[in-house]
C-alpha cells in the first residue's frame, strides 16, 4: 500500500479504500455502517409512504392517493418497509453490528463472513419485495391475513412475502451470530454480569430471532405454496383454515415486536447512565427481564386474536400471559427512572431522545395493558387505538432509541461531532410531532374509527387533521436529523475519544477504532457502570 | 398543547372518548376502562413526573460531579414488581368477567344470519326476509348474530355496543347483544378486506317490537321461514339417505341431532351444534359417523345457496 498515515490516524475507515473495499468487508464495524446507510434509506422511503397516507387522511373523501387500491398500496409498503427493513434491522444489526464487539472487547463479531452474508440477505430480500411494484404492486398489509392475500391481494404479493422470507435469514444469522460472539469472544475478565445492558438486550433479542423467525419463514413459504401452486393451507375454499395462519403468524410476529425494543431498551439503559453518569439501578433486575420478556413473549401471540374466532378459552390465557410481560416491563422502567436519582443529568441529544423514550414508552405501556385485557380490547381492536399504541411503543420506543444510539456513538463511528443545536432541534421537532400524530389517535380508536381505512365518517375529521399536522413534524424532524447526520460526517469537528465520559469499553479506544478495534487486549477488572 | 387538551375534552362529552353505550354490556366496559383510564393516568403521572422531577433537580452543576453509587434497593424493587402485578391481575380478571358476559349467548336469543362480503353485509331473518346494509332489531330482546363469509376475513364491531368479531369465510361466529334504546347506530368492518374495506359500514336499526314485527311480515318476498326453505331442500336432496325420524337409511334419522354427542369412526367426540351441521353437509368425510361407511355421502360443497344451507341446518335443528 503506497498510503502511509501515521499510526495515529489509522482507523477502520481508511484501513481500506473504495468501494469494493466496503461491500466486501468482514469488519463488523463497517457492516454496521453499511446498514446504517441502509436501514436510513429504507427509512425514508417507508416515510414518504406514512406522509402520502397522513395526506391522504387529511380530509374524508378521495384525496392525493386517489382510490382505496393506492391508499392499501401505501398502507402495504409503509408497514413492510418499516418492519421488516427499519424497525427490525435498525437497532441489532445496525447499531449491534457497531457496538456489540467494542462492547465485549472483541476484535470482531465471531462469523464476519455470516455477518456480511447476513446484509446481503437484507439488500436482496428488499430488492425482491420492490420487485412487486413491476408487478401492480401489493395491498394486504404487512400483515398478509389469508384467504385475502391468496385470492383477492394484487399479484404483487407473492414478490412482498418472498422478500420478506429472504429478509429473515439476515436476522436469524445475525442473532445466530451475536449469541456465539456474546458467549465465546469476552474480552479476559468480561463476566456475564460486567456486561454492558446493551449486550444483554441484544442477547436477548438475537435468541428471538433464531427460534421465531423460522417460524416466519415457513408460514410466508407455505403462503407463497398456496398462492402459485393452489395447495390448501389457509383457504377454506381449498380446505385450509385462515385462522391457522393468524397462529402462525403472530407466533412469529409477536416476538417480533420485542426484537424491536428489547434492544432499544438495551440502548436506553446505555444512555442514561451515561448523561446522568451514575451506576444503573438493578443491573440484574433490568438483565433478568430482559431474559424474562422474551421467554414469555413466545407465548403471548394470542393477543392478536381475541376476536379472531379463536376459542374463549385461549384469549383468556392469553390475556393473562400478557398481563404477565407487563410486569418486567414495568420493573424496567422503574429502574431508570430510579437511575436519574442523585446523579449528574446532562441534557445532551443523545439523553434527550432518552428521557423522551422514557415519556412515550411509559404512555405505550399504559395502553399496551389495556389492549391485554379482554373485553376492552373487543372494543379496541383494530381502531386507531392500536394504531396510536404500537407507534408509541415502536416510533416512540425503538427510533427514539435508534435516533439517541446514532447521536451517541456518532463521534465513536465517525472521529467527529455533529451539532448538538441542530440534533436538539431535531428532538423538538420528531418529539412534539409524535405526539401531536398519534395521542389523537387513541381517541379517535375509543370512538371506533377502525384501522387501515381509505375514507372516514364525517365525526373523525378533526382528529385526524391535527393528526396530519403533526406528521408534517415528524417528517422535518427527520430531515433535520438526516442533515445533522450528513454534516457531521462531512464537516465535523474532530472527536476526543471519550467525550461523553463513558465508562464502557468502546470509549477507552481511539475515534473511530483501528480496524482491531483496540491496539491492546483490554482487560476488564470492573462493571460497565462503575461512576464513583 | 393546552388548546389540544381542551379539543380532546370537548369531543369527549364525558364518556371519555367512547361512543354511547348502548347496552348493559357497552356500560359494564366503560366502567372498566374508567377504572384503567383512572389507573393509568396516575402511573403515567407518577412516571413521567417523577422523570421530569429527577431530571431538573440533579442536573449537572459542575465538570466533576460525584453522584451517589446506589447498585439496587431490594424493598423498592419488590414493591414496585408486585404493585404492578397485582393491578394487571385485577385488570385481567375484570375484563375477563365482562368477557364472560360478551360471550354467554342466552337461550332465547332472536338469531338473525349474518353474512359478510366484499362489501356488504346480508341479512337473512327467521321469516326468510333479506335486507342488505341496515340491520333491524327490536329492543329489548336479545339478538344473536350467527354470522359467516362469502369471501375473506371481515370483522363485525358495533362500536355503541362495544362488540366486534371475526366473521370467518367457511365457519360460522357469533355474537349477542341486547339494545336498551331505540335509534340507529353504526357497523363498522373492521378486518382489513381489500379496495372498499371503509366503505363496508352498515347501520343497526333498533325498533319497538311491534315496529319490528310488522316490519318483518312486509316480506316482500312473501317467502317462507328459513326451516321451511330447509325442509324443501331436504324433501329434494336429503331424503334418499336421511329419516326425519330417528331411523336409519343410508345415513343416520336426524331427530334430536343437534346438539347431541356425536361419536365418530375414528374415535373423537363433538357436540351436534351449527358448525357441526354444515361441515357434515359441505365436508361430510371430515367427521364420519361412528358405524357408516366413510364415503356414504358425498359433498355438498358449491351446489347450495347459503341460504338453503341455513335453511337445512334450521330444519335439521327442529326435527326433535
Ligand atoms: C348418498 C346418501 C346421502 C345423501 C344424499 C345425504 N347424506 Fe348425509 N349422510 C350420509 C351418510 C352415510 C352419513 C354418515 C356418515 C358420515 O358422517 O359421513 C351422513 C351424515 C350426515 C350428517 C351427520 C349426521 C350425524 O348423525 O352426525 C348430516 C348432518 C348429514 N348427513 C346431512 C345431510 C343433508 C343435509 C343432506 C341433503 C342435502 C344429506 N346429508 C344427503 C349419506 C347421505
Ligand atoms: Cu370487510
Amino acid at each position: 500500500m503506497a498510503v502511509t498515515t501515521p499510526e495515529s490516524e489509522h482507523n477502520y475507515l481508511n484501513h481500506e479504500k473504495g468501494l469494493w473495499s466496503w461491500l466486501t468487508t468482514l469488519d463488523h464495524k463497517r457492516i454496521g455502517i453499511m446498514y446504517m446507510v441502509s436501514v436510513m434509506f429504507f427509512f425514508l422511503l417507508g416515510g414518504i409512504f406514512a406522509l402520502l397516507i397522513r395526506t391522504e387522511l387529511a380530509a374524508p373523501g378521495p384525496g392525493i392517493l386517489g382510490d382505496g387500491q393506492t391508499y392499501n398500496q401505501a398502507m402495504t409498503f409503509h408497514g413492510a418497509i418499516m418492519v421488516f427493513m427499519v424497525i427490525i434491522p435498525g437497532i441489532p444489526a445496525f447499531l449491534g453490528n457497531f457496538v456489540l464487539p467494542l462492547h465485549l472487547g472483541a476484535k470482531d463479531v465471531a462469523f464476519p463472513r455470516l455477518n456480511l452474508l447476513s446484509w446481503y440477505c437484507l439488500m436482496v430480500g428488499a430488492l425482491i419485495t420492490f420487485t412487486s411494484l413491476i408487478y401492480n404492486g401489493s395491498d394486504t398489509g404487512w400483515t398478509f391475513y389469508t384467504p385475502y392475500s391468496i385470492e383477492h391481494a394484487s399479484s404483487g404479493t407473492v414478490w412482498v412475502v418472498l422478500g420478506a422470507f429472504v429478509m429473515g435469514f439476515s436476522s436469524i444469522l445475525t442473532g445466530l451470530n451475536f449469541i456465539v460472539t456474546t458467549h465465546t469472544l469476552r474480552a479476559p475478565g468480561m463476566s456475564f454480569f460486567r456486561m454492558p445492558l446493551f449486550v444483554w438486550g441484544l442477547y436477548s433479542t438475537a435468541i428471538i430471532q433464531v427460534l421465531a423467525t423460522p417460524v416466519l419463514a415457513i408460514t410466508l413459504l407455505l403462503l407463497a405454496a398456496e398462492r402459485l401452486l393452489g395447495i390448501g393451507f389457509f383457504d377454506p375454499a381449498l380446505g385450509g383454515d385462515p385462522v391457522l395462519f393468524q397462529h402462525f403468524f403472530w407466533f412469529y410476529s409477536h416476538p417480533a415486536v420485542y426484537i424491536m425494543i428489547l434492544p432499544a431498551m438495551g440502548v436506553i439503559s446505555e444512555l442514561i447512565t451515561a448523561f446522568s453518569r451514575k451506576t444503573i439501578f438493578g443491573y440484574r433486575a433490568i438483565a433478568f427481564s430482559s431474559l424474562g420478556i422474551a421467554a414469555v413473549s413466545f407465548f403471548v401471540w394470542g393477543h392478536h386474536m381475541y376476536v379472531s374466532g379463536q376459542s374463549e378459552l385461549a384469549g383468556v390465557i392469553f390475556s393473562f400471559l400478557t398481563m404477565l410481560v407487563g410486569v418486567p416491563t414495568a420493573i424496567k422502567t422503574f429502574n431508570w427512572v430510579a437511575t436519574l436519582y442523585k446523579g449528574s443529568i446532562v441534557f445532551q441529544s443523545p439523553m434527550l431522545f432518552a428521557l423522551g423514550f422514557l415519556f412515550l414508552f411509559t404512555i405505550g405501556g399504559v395502553t399496551g395493558i389495556m389492549l391485554a385485557t379482554l373485553a376492552m380490547d373487543v372494543h379496541f381492536h383494530d381502531t386507531y387505538f392500536v394504531v396510536a399504541h404500537f407507534h408509541y411503543v415502536m416510533v416512540g420506543g425503538t427510533l427514539m432509541a435508534i435516533m439517541g444510539g446514532i447521536y451517541y456513538w456518532f463521534p465513536k463511528m465517525f472521529g467527529k461531532m455533529y451539532s448538538e443545536g441542530m440534533a436538539r432541534m431535531s428532538f423538538v421537532f420528531i418529539f412534539t410531532g409524535f405526539n401531536v400524530t398519534f395521542f389523537p389517535q387513541f381517541v379517535l380508536g375509543a370512538m371506533g374509527m377502525p384501522r387501515r381505512y381509505f375514507d372516514y365518517l364525517e365525526i373523525y375529521t378533526h382528529l385526524n387533521q391535527v393528526s396530519t399536522a403533526g406528521s408534517y413534524m415528524i417528517g422535518i424532524g427527520f430531515v433535520i436529523g438526516l442533515v445533522t447526520i450528513i454534516q457531521g460526517m462531512m464537516n465535523g469537528e474532530k472527536a476526543s475519544d471519550n467525550p461523553w465520559g463513558a465508562k464502557t469499553l468502546e470509549w477507552q479506544t481511539a475515534s473511530p477504532p483501528p480496524h482491531e478495534n483496540f491496539n491492546y487486549e483490554p482487560q476488564v477488572t470492573a462493571g460497565p457502570y462503575e461512576y464513583r | 398543547m393546552l388548546a389540544l387538551f381542551y379539543a380532546f375534552i370537548s369531543q369527549a362529552h364525558g364518556r371519555s372518548f367512547m361512543p354511547i353505550a348502548g347496552t348493559k354490556v357497552a356500560q359494564k366496559v366503560d366502567s372498566l376502562y374508567s377504572f384503567l383510564l383512572v389507573i393509568s393516568v396516575i402511573s403515567c403521572v407518577l412516571v413521567i413526573g417523577g422523570l421530569i422531577y429527577f431530571a431538573l433537580k440533579y442536573r449537572r452543576k459542575t465538570a466533576d460531579d460525584k453522584t451517589a453509587y446506589i447498585s439496587h434497593n431490594n424493598t423498592l424493587e419488590f414493591l414496585w414488581s408486585f404493585i404492578p402485578f397485582v393491578l394487571f391481575i385485577v385488570v385481567f380478571a375484570w375484563g375477563w368477567l365482562i368477557y364472560r358476559d360478551m360471550r354467554s349467548f342466552p337461550d332465547d336469543a332472536l338469531e338473525i344470519h349474518v353474512l359478510g362480503k366484499k362489501w356488504n353485509w346480508d341479512y337473512q331473518y327467521k321469516s326468510g326476509k333479506r335486507t342488505t346494509a341496515e340491520l333491524t332489531v327490536p329492543v329489548g330482546v336479545p339478538v344473536k348474530l350467527i354470522m359467516t363469509s362469502q369471501d375473506v376475513i371481515h370483522s363485525f364491531f358495533i362500536p355503541s355496543f362495544r362488540i366486534k368479531q371475526d366473521v370467518v369465510p367457511g365457519r360460522y361466529t357469533a355474537l349477542w347483544f341486547e339494545a336498551e334504546k331505540q335509534g340507529r347506530y353504526q357497523i363498522f368492518c373492521t378486518e382489513y378486506c381489500g379496495d372498499q374495506h371503509s366503505a363496508m359500514l352498515g347501520t343497526l336499526n333498533v325498533v319497538s317490537l311491534e315496529e319490528y314485527e310488522t316490519w318483518l311480515g312486509d316480506n316482500p318476498y312473501k317467502g317462507l321461514s328459513l326451516a321451511e326453505v330447509g325442509q324443501k331442500v331436504f324433501s329434494q336432496k336429503c331424503t334418499v339417505c336421511h329419516n326425519v325420524n330417528d331411523q336409519r337409511k343410508v345415513g343416520p334419522g336426524f331427530a334430536g341431532l343437534y346438539q347431541k354427542q356425536r361419536q365418530f369412526a375414528d374415535g373423537s367426540q363433538a357436540v351436534a351444534d351449527e358448525n357441526y351441521i354444515r361441515d357434515s353437509i359441505l365436508m361430510p368425510q371430515k367427521q364420519v359417523v361412528e358405524g357408516y361407511p366413510p364415503n356414504g355421502m358425498i359433498s355438498f360443497q358449491g351446489q347450495l345457496a347459503e341460504n338453503e344451507l341455513l335453511g337445512l341446518i334450521e330444519y335439521i335443528k327442529t326435527l326433535k
